[in-house]
């Protein structure tokens, strides 16, 4: 395999595997807004906000892989 | 014919020796969108607001009320929200300006390798990663002078370099590193949600062009906004942060324990309560409704 393929592939497999994490994460993290929203619909305002930022903060390690992956490919 | 997908912008014109991609040109077009819609809209503000002004209202008045929550310092909460507010606004209308028709289509004719190609004339500023860059470094340039500001400079690094212990050093280091990771995080999360948006669309079109790209516009108008909004918050969260660290870092301390103890002990009663709350759930849900 030529070097541009092992870097194809490389950079495949960081983006692939590197959202196995965040994934699961992000569906924790929604799940349970949602199970604190059905129990206290008052505040879910506030829950929703709350998990939009917990979703960002989970899916800063997806951009973690997303930069090791353009990394692998340009540079 | 093959997809088109530029990574970096393209230039179109140069000024002098300075290049002109595609990118900035639409910064700068989106730019006077937004300077001449708060002229206009500041120009006709009436007491009975119409279509326009009522939907800003609502706009403006959850967010300002999100920043002044966030932000116990109310001083610093209205210094801060005009920022928050443009960016919100901006990366909004940045993030939908690139699902417009024609704005990655149209473009001019060039002639390279003896292949002619077309680079577009617009292209979403958010899906450049140096726009985004840019947002992100004003926002944690921000994010430290507020900080610095309201706890003075040596207390400020204090927060980084603590020679106090070792323990103090190792978390200044990572506070230090996380500093980065947070200017990362911002730049690339943008860039990285808008750019492959735009894949997105333009392999579903190049797979099947009839009917099949709708269902993906409607998820990209759903992503540019919640984007728009989490870069928002999070710099009211960040900048909160800074602002409230370095009050009293031990009276923090003592809130944390303190709050922690109060959580275990809801847990704890939680269960105990369960039960009860069952047999009286079919009590309590009129209640509720009435409440609500």
């Amino acid at each position: 395999m030529s070097d541009e393929g092992l870097k194809l592939v490389a950079m495949g497999l960081a983006m692939g595997l590197g959202v196995i994490g965040p994934g699961i994460g992000i569906g924790i993290v929604a799940g349970k807004a949602i199970e604190a929203m059905g129990r206290n619909p008052e505040m879910e305002g506030t829950v929703r906000t709350y998990m939009l930022l917990g979703i960002a903060f989970t899916e800063g390690l997806a951009i973690f892989a997303l930069v090791v992956a353009l990394i692998i490919r340009f540079l | 014919m093959a997809i088109h997908i530029a990574l970096a912008p393209e230039t179109i014109a140069h000024v002098g020796n300075i290049p002109i991609t595609n990118s900035i040109l639409t910064t700068w077009l989106l730019m006077a969108v937004v300077l001449v819609l708060g002229l206009v809209l500041r120009g006709n503000l009436k007491l009975v607001p119409g279509k326009i002004q009522s939907i800003f209202e609502s706009l403006i008045e959850y967010l300002y009320d999100l920043t002044k929550s966030a932000i116990s310092n109310q001083a610093v909460a209205e210094k801060i929200f005009p920022l928050i507010f443009t960016y919100f606004f901006f990366i909004l209308i940045a993030n939908w300006f690139g699902l417009l028709p024609g704005v990655g289509s149209i473009g001019l004719k060039e002639v390279e390798d003896g292949a002619t190609k077309i680079v577009p004339i617009f292209r979403a500023p958010t899906s450049d990663l140096m726009t985004t860059f840019a947002l992100a470094t004003v926002s944690v340039f921000v994010t430290h002078y507020l900080g610095i500001k309201a706890a003075g400079i040596l207390k400020y690094l204090k927060r980084f370099f603590n020679l106090k212990s070792p323990l103090d050093l190792f978390v200044g280091v990572l506070e230090f590193i996380s500093e980065f990771s947070k200017w990362i995080t911002f730049t690339f999360r943008l860039f990285g949600n808008i750019f492959a948006g735009e894949v997105l669309i333009s392999v579903m079109t190049f797979l099947l062009p009839v009917f099949v790209p709708i269902p993906f516009y409607g998820l990209e108008i759903f992503v540019g906004f919640i984007q728009a909004f989490v870069f928002a918050i999070l710099t009211i969260v960040f900048v909160s942060i800074a602002v409230e660290q370095h009050g009293g870092d031990d009276k923090k301390k003592l809130e944390g324990t303190h709050h922690q103890d109060e959580l275990t002990a809801t847990a704890d009663t939680v269960e105990s309560i369960k039960e009860v709350n069952n047999t009286n759930a079919s009590m309590m849900r009129p209640q509720q409704v009435e409440g609500v």
